[in-house]
């Protein structure tokens, strides 16, 4: 299947009445990540090397109202053979008429505005492996209806064929290995259920208000044992969420809020918080901001999510600098069980051509009953280097 | 990011007061009088598209290279909108700004990132942080409002030869970095030949200098280059300007949250 997508994405440049020129662009990463203690699985190792190509093919015509992208993504590690693993990322046709837009084909879409963690993001698929911090998506096969009028910005999706979340292999980490080929579904349909969701999205003055909705299979799997092996459970949902956002003086105020529905219950939970910047500290060019979010779940301690009563303050340091250097700085505290998980991101241009990017995280006081027990033994540095062309 | 700069919208006063400055008049007047020709002589271009190459350059002679598109669109009684979109370094190609410039009310600005498809609202309030690591300040290259400036005529004076007006303006927005903004205009044309920037504590920051200027439409004069030299940590900046095109027929629809993701 992928290979046919492979095959489709090439294609598909050469069938485009070509007018403007192919764009090539992408990067090509090393990647080196160390854990500091033993693992809890004497099948995992200490330290894993790896390396990913994510090239992009970009072709427009008709005046740019038509363009064509094609995104496929490589990484091949060392050991795990499910964080080895290849994904179209995007591969969609868009088309531009007047003042709507459809898009056609494999993509991805953002929502929402906090930092910490983004509930209502629902769109694409987390590819977990890639990184626990949940950034990175896979791609989804969507059909987008999008217009923009002065009443804001409406969007509708049609999303065909759903993607399993990728959990580490027998020999990754962090974590427990979780069989994510054995996935159960609520659906009948499984993967092919066909699901739907709209947002819309407005502007007014220095507020910023998000409206959404989601009905199909849900993105965020319960873990379950199945007598052999801990696999995924992927449930069908509506949710709900608001994303709200106010520039008020140096303060950026965030707010996501979700109201999730399954077959057997509902729960509410919200990210909330602000950015608060310091320009130019100590007369120098950074800036340094102020990130503190508090994470909600009202399922309390039967939450699937680790962040049910959770307190995160960050710092980003932004030099502003030619090589755009930048720091966060993070720590993220259980206010129940106290658990405390920090995190530190930083990233600098070399010469003009490569990023060199640091991350590290630790995983402190972790309760049994918890998600993030699993993570216990698994503090990692992770260093990467990156030439973009 | 328009880079109009001192361009100004239009407020109540005679060309009769810039052209034949009278005893009566104060050099305040004078000021606001040759603001006002300057933004008077470049309204009615509709819309603009350029390509911009920046070069950065420390006090060793290291240099950094970035490569910008840029678009705006001339919005008549308030400020104008802009996009730029960022084709090198490679790792930031196809992050892009949307700013609404407003006269009195803080400017509206999001930042898309394409490798996370997001778009960012940007709390634009502090704009004297550098644009992209260079001596250009974000105040420096938005859209530069009337109402933004106090004005004061200083002198006459010759530049590279040119006849000038030099004349002081001072920033009406609390968070500028500049206590003070000394500008050559052009008599015969109206454009700015020099603009010496001063900082928060009123000491000498930073000389722009402008040249290779052209006239579009019969009208429109832009800049083929401009260099910004900051003498307090001795880097220096070279904008060099390409391909300016105007009435491309642009509309608000090219300057919206759609049009900003898929910018590339």
């Amino acid at each position: 299947m992928k290979r046919i997508s492979l095959l489709i994405g090439f294609a598909l440049f050469f069938l485009v009445p070509g007018v403007h020129a192919l764009e090539l662009s992408g990067n090509i990463s090393l990647q080196q990540r160390s854990f500091f203690s033993d693992p809890l699985d004497a099948r995992q190792h200490n330290n894993y090397t790896s390396f990913a190509i994510e090239p992009e093919l970009y072709q427009s015509w008709d005046d740019n109202k038509q363009s064509l992208v094609f995104k496929p993504f490589h990484r091949h590690d060392q050991y795990d053979d499910e964080r080895t693993h290849s994904d179209i990322r995007e591969l969609a046709w868009l088309g531009v008429f007047d003042s709507w837009e459809l898009t056609v084909g494999i993509s991805k879409v953002f929502w929402g505005v906090t930092e910490t963690q983004h509930l209502v993001d629902i769109i694409n698929q987390t590819d977990q492996v890639e990184n626990i911090d949940g950034e990175d998506k896979l791609g989804q096969p969507m059909i987008r209806f999008s217009t923009e009028r002065d009443w804001g910005v409406l969007d509708f999706f049609i999303l065909p064929g759903f993607r399993e979340r990728t959990f580490s292999g027998i020999e990754g980490r962090p974590g427990l290995p979780i069989d994510g080929n054995a996935a159960s579904y609520e659906s009948s349909d499984g993967e092919h259920h066909i699901d739907y969701a709209f947002r819309w999205f407005s502007t007014y003055d220095e507020w910023e208000l998000g409206i959404s909705h989601f009905s199909g299979t849900s993105r965020d799997p319960e873990i379950i044992f199945n007598g052999t092996t801990l696999i995924p459970y992927y449930d069908l949902i509506n949710q709900t969420g608001l994303d709200l956002q106010a520039l008020i003086g140096d303060w950026t105020w965030k707010l996501e809020l979700i109201s999730r529905e399954n077959s057997t219950e509902r729960f509410t939970a919200l990210t909330g918080g602000f950015e608060y910047t310091l320009v130019g500290i100590s007369d120098s060019d950074a800036d340094l901001g102020i990130v503190i979010e508090y994470l909600y779940d009202d399922r309390g301690q039967l939450s699937s999510s680790p962040f049910q009563n959770d307190l995160t303050t960050a710092f980003r340091l932004t030099l502003n600098d030619v090589q755009s250097s930048e720091l966060l700085l993070g720590i993220t505290t259980d206010l129940d069980d106290q658990t405390v998980v920090t995190f530190i991101e930083g990233s600098r241009r070399i010469g003009q051509s490569f990023k060199a990017t640091l991350e590290a995280r630790t995983f402190n006081n972790t309760s049994p009953s918890r998600p993030l027990h699993s993570f216990r033994r698994d503090d990692m540095i992770q260093a990467e280097l990156a030439w973009y062309f | 990011m328009n880079i109009r700069l001192i361009a100004i919208v239009p407020v109540i006063t005679t060309l009769w007061f810039s052209a034949t400055p009278s005893f009566s008049e104060t050099a305040e007047e004078k000021g606001l009088a040759i603001a006002t020709e300057i933004d008077k002589r470049d309204t009615g271009f509709g819309d603009q598209t350029s390509n911009m190459v920046m070069e950065l350059k420390n006090k060793h002679g290291d240099t950094s290279i970035r490569h910008l598109r840029l678009k705006t669109l001339e919005v008549t009684g308030d400020g104008d909108k802009s996009m730029s979109i960022f084709d090198e370094p490679a790792d930031v190609k196809g992050t892009a700004f949307l700013t609404f410039s407003h006269a009195v009310i803080p400017d509206e600005q999001w930042l898309y990132l394409p490798a996370l498809k997001r778009v960012k609202r940007i709390n634009s309030k502090n704009k004297s942080g550098p644009f992209m690591g260079s001596e250009f300040a974000y105040e420096d290259i938005g859209s530069q409002e009337i109402a933004k400036y106090s004005y004061k005529y200083i002198r006459d004076e010759q530049y590279n030869g040119i006849d000038c007006f030099v004349m002081e303006r001072y920033p009406a927005y609390e968070h500028s970095g500049y206590t003070r903004q000394v500008a050559w205009i052009n008599k015969a044309e109206y454009r700015p030949e020099k603009i010496v920037f001063y900082d928060r504590k009123n000491s000498l920051l930073k000389t722009l200098s402008y040249s290779g200027y052209k006239q579009y439409l019969g009208k429109y004069w832009r800049p083929g280059e401009m260099l910004m030299e900051n003498h307090q940590n001795e880097k220096t900046t070279v904008l060099t300007w390409n391909d300016y095109q105007f009435k491309t027929g642009l509309t608000d629809s090219d300057f919206n949250r759609n049009s900003l993701k898929r910018a590339k």
